[in-house]
This record gives structure tokens, sequence and C-alpha cells, in this order.
């Protein structure tokens, strides 16, 4: 316990952002105890109401609180973009050890794919992909999925290539371990730490990318509190009222930067040779 | 590069083409919804039965998948990449007249871009653990987390609505109406690419080249502006040549929020409403103009890098 302690003593930027990501994490879990009004509800009497002392942060054009969307949005966009980036962190390093490890026809396909998605601007073809599948937040989470596991294929592709030369893995060879026993027991370990900095790094970037989606129509859809989402309803409305397109904006901004920090600071903490 | 790798080059690129054109079609023939009755219901008639099953005669929907994209195919090297259902014209001639206004505005974006980042990301590397590092550090960390459509309307609202030097309705393609879309760009842009410029112009300073010089008493000047700086021209016009890419995709959100008439506004308005040739003959385009791109900049290391130039 002392010595978990001092862990935190010693990397004192990673533990704040850590509390902050909690912190956030927190507010999208108990979102309906800590919002205000429901975020769902129409008070047309109340439509277009500037911040007040009801509706801290005013109302949209049906009358629904800001405060209580922009804290369910937390929810929306914390547990997407987690989806997001598990879906192609799994993806990734699936084809990447696959390719690296089995070499041949395999790595052949799986690398050439890689390659024509990797010479593409990955947003359009991801806008491309989600309108096409139709508006909705699945659909985005596919979207972008498809276009982006080609980083972490890569990355586990070349590691494994490292791993795979070592004297530890020709004497399990040697020894008749399964293959799929070795892949677990003796590749993915001496990976993994570089995998999952890379994923942390990546979380802020992935909600931005989700949240333009939704910006631009092809992700969330109407009733759902999501940011993207709230800021393109809010925008017709930008000379009346501001105030629909500050709160969401700022919410995004503050919680993009706290996983951006946290992502560098778990590098730091797990990865001291880079910086 | 020499002749043999730039056509290597060419093969690679249109063996990409055909996997991106192919992906494309796939994914709009097995898409929910029916084009035919979009592009009917579009007109204002209600679709009967044989209206629908005609109208798909007519458009070739009615063709195994293979045929239609053989088709498309065959149509695509002639030049004729089919006609949009929602404007009713070619997708060729679309394309084009879209293509001027996100060219212009990109380019402004790019000059803009180069101009904020090379002087800031090379003041943060020379003045390293300095204050104009730190200034620069925290100016792109915040960058990178603002979300480039905030930035738009904030500033649209700022220039738009609150000082109205500019029109909010958009729609005019001059140069007054091209500085705020492209000054959102290159703000979006410029924080990746400072911290690029910063770490490449530090990887240069800590080389033993640089060392040397020091200790042969030139001045730090003329080592930055007479050794560093040539040599990391290199890296930076590859890293600049990477972030096109996502300029690319960066206009469809700005030209979105200023209503520019370029191409990524009509990709959205293509996108939402099923316009599958339009969708088709956008994602060829910009999958052309990337890769031409990129070739352009693996060939001017020809001109940037000496060595290259002796040893063809």
């Amino acid at each position: 316990m002392k010595k978990k302690l001092k862990f935190f003593g010693e990397h004192k930027q990673f533990t704040l952002f850590l509390i902050l990501a909690l912190a956030v994490v927190c507010v999208a879990i108990f979102a309906p105890w800590i919002a205000p009004k429901d975020p769902l509800e129409a008070v047309m009497l109340d439509s277009l109401k500037a911040p007040c002392a009801e509706y801290p942060c005013g109302t949209d054009k049906l009358g629904r609180d800001i405060l209580s969307r922009v804290i369910f949005g937390t929810r929306t966009s914390m547990v997407m973009t987690l989806v997001l980036v598990a879906v192609i962190f799994v993806l990734g390093t699936t084809l990447g050890v696959l390719a690296g490890y089995f070499g041949g026809i395999v790595d052949e396909i799986i690398m050439r794919v890689a390659d024509m998605m990797i010479s593409f601007p990955g947003l359009v073809l991801a806008i491309a992909i989600a309108g096409m599948l139709g508006p909705n937040l699945t659909n985005a989470v596919i979207a972008i999925s498809a276009v982006s596991w080609t980083k972490y294929a890569r990355l586990s592709r070349s590691m494994v290539l490292k791993v795979k030369k070592s004297l530890y893995i020709e004497a399990a060879v040697v020894n008749g371990t399964k293959t799929g026993k070795i892949l677990v027991r003796h590749v993915l370990p001496n990976m993994v730490t570089q995998m999952v900095v890379t994923a942390a790094a990546d979380i802020g970037t992935m909600m931005l990318e989700l949240a333009s989606l939704s910006f631009l129509g092809f992700g969330a859809t109407a009733p759902t509190p999501e940011w993207g989402l709230m800021l393109n309803e809010g925008r017709t409305y930008m000379a009346k009222a501001p105030w629909l397109m500050i709160y969401p904006g700022i919410a995004i901004v503050i919680v993009v930067i706290v996983f951006n920090m946290l992502g560098d600071s778990i590098r730091d903490v797990l990865d001291p040779r880079q910086e | 590069m020499s002749k043999k790798q730039i056509g290597r080059r060419f093969v690679q690129i249109l063996i990409v083409l055909f996997g991106i054109s192919f992906f494309t079609f796939a994914l709009t023939y097995l898409s929910p919804g029916d084009p035919a009755e979009i592009m009917l219901t579009e007109c204002g008639n209600l679709p009967t039965p044989e209206l629908l099953e005609q109208t798909r005669h007519e458009l070739g929907l009615d063709r195994p998948f293979l045929v239609q994209y053989g088709s498309w195919l065959k149509g695509v090297v002639t030049g004729d990449m089919g006609t949009s259902y929602s404007f009713k014209v070619p997708v060729v001639q679309k394309l084009t007249s879209s293509f001027w206004p996100t060219l212009q505005m990109s380019l402004l974006a790019l000059v803009i871009m180069i101009l904020l980042s090379v002087p800031m990301g090379i003041a943060a590397a020379v003045y390293q653990n300095k204050w104009p590092d730190y200034l620069v550090r925290g100016i792109t960390f915040i960058g990178v987390s603002v979300p480039s459509f905030w930035l738009g309307l904030i500033l649209l609202s700022i220039f738009g609505v609150q000082l109205r030097w500019v029109n909010v309705a958009g729609g005019s393609t001059d140069l007054k109406a091209m500085i705020l879309p492209s000054v959102t760009l290159a703000l979006a842009m410029s924080a990746k690419y400072t911290r690029q410029v910063r770490s490449a112009v530090l990887e240069e300073l800590h080389q033993d080249y640089v060392t040397g010089a020091r200790m042969r008493g030139i001045t730090e000047k003329a080592i930055l502006w007479k050794h560093v700086l040539p040599n990391v021209m290199l890296p930076l016009v590859t890293l600049l040549g990477l972030s096109l890419g996502s300029l690319l995709g960066g206009t469809a959100v700005v030209e979105i929020i200023y209503n520019w008439p370029g191409m990524g506004s009509m990709a959205v308005k293509a996108i939402s409403c099923r316009d599958y040739p339009l969708v088709q003959g956008y994602v060829l385009w910009i999958a052309i103009l990337y890769m031409c791109i990129n070739l352009l900049v693996d060939l001017s290391y020809n001109f940037l890098d000496p060595r290259l130039k002796e040893a063809r």
C-alpha cells in the first residue's frame, strides 16, 4: 500500500490527470443523479432561454436544459469513445500479430489492405462509410474503426517481428509449445505496454473524430444528447442563442485535454525513454 | 527517386485506386436505401412499383454487382463518372466546379499554417525548456484538443455575428469570404505540425555536427540558418505531405460551417441524399489527389537532397 502511494507521489502529473479523468468518468456514470433535469424533456414555454437561475446554461429550441444535456453528453461520448478505442485496439493488434507471426500470405493480405487504408485520408473515408451505412453512433464507430485499425496493426506487427527473433521464442517452439500459447504467454506480454500507451494517447483524438462525425450529421441522431450534434443544432441560433454552442464546446475541449494529458503522462510513466 | 521507382509507385497508385473504388462501390451497393426510390421521391412524384422498376433499369441498378462496377470503371477510364442523382449533371462537371473553391481555400490555409507553424516550431526548439518553448507547447496542446468545428463556430460568431466583418450566410467565394475558413483550417492543423517542426529541429540540433560547429566557435545564428535549417527541410516537407490528408478531410467540416461551395460540403450533401455516383466520384478524386501530392513530395526530395542528385 505504501509502495503504491509512493508511486503516485513520484508521478504527480499522472496522478492529477488520472483523478480528473476518473472525475469525468464519474460524471458519465452518475449523470442521472448529477443532472438537474431530464435531458430529453422538452418544455416549449422555456424555448431558447438565456442562462438564468433555473437553467444555468440556458435551454435549446425545444426548451431542454443545456446543462443536463452536456452532462448526459459525457456519457454518450465516453461510452462510444471507449468502445471505439477498444475495437481498434483489439482488431488492429490481432491482425498485426497474425501478420507478424505467421508472415507469408496472411501478412501480405493484411498489410496490403493496411497500406491501402493509409494511402488515403482517413476522415474522408470515414464520412463516406458512416453516411452510406446510415447515420447513427454505432455506424460512426464502425466507420472510424475501419480506417483507424491500421496504425495498431503496423505497430504490433513490427513489435512481433522483433520479439519473434528472440531466443526464448525459439526455445518455446523447440519445446513444442502450442502456437496459441506462445502468442498469448510470450509474444503479447512483451508488446502490451507499448500498445496501451498508444491507445491511451488516442482517446482524445478518437473523441474528436466521433464528435466531428456527429457534427456533420453522420453520428448521433436527433434526441441523443451528444456534444457534436448539440453544436450542429445550435449553429442555426448562433446570433440569438450563443450559449447553445458555448457549453458543449467547452465540455469537449476540457474532456479532450484531460485525456490527452493523461495519455501523455501514461507514456512518461511507462516508457520514460521517449522524451 | 529513379525512373524505375516512379514507375513502381504508379503501379502501386493504380492498385490502391482500384481497391478504394471497389470498396466504395461495394459500400454503396450494400448500403440500405434504394437510390431509385430516393430519387423519385425527391422529384415529388409518388413512386409506383412500375416506375421504380423502370428507373432502376435506367440507372442499371438491376444488373449484377460486378457488371455495374465494370461498366462504372469503364466509364471512369474514359472520363465519364456517370450522372449525379440529385444535381442531374455529370459527376465530372460537378467535381471540377467545386474543386477550385476548395483548392483556393486549402492553399491559403496551407500558407497560413506554414507561416504559423514553422517559426513557432523553430523558436520552441531553439529555446528548449525556456519560456518560448513553454508558450508554444501550451498553445499547441490546447490546439490539438480544440475541435475544428467548434473553433469555426466561435470565429464565425465573433467575426460574423458580433463584428459583422463577414457574411454569416456565406456562399460567395471572394478573398474576404475565404479568410475565415482558411484561418480555421490552418489553426486546426497547425498545432500538430508545430509539434512536428519542433521535434524535427530538436533532433537536428542534437546531431554531432552541431556540437562540432559550436566547438569551432561558429555563432549559434550561423549554425541555425546555414546548417540546421537546410537539413531540416527534408523531414518538414515529408510531414507537410502527410498533413495534407487531414487537410482534405478537414475541408468537409469547415466548408459546412462557412457554407463554402467546395468539394467537402458537396460531398456531405451527396452522402446525406445517397447520391452514389457523386460519392464514388468524390472518393476516387480525393484518392487520386492525395496520392499525386505524396508522389510530388517524394519527387521533391530530388531537389531538396543533393545526395540523391549525386547518386543518380
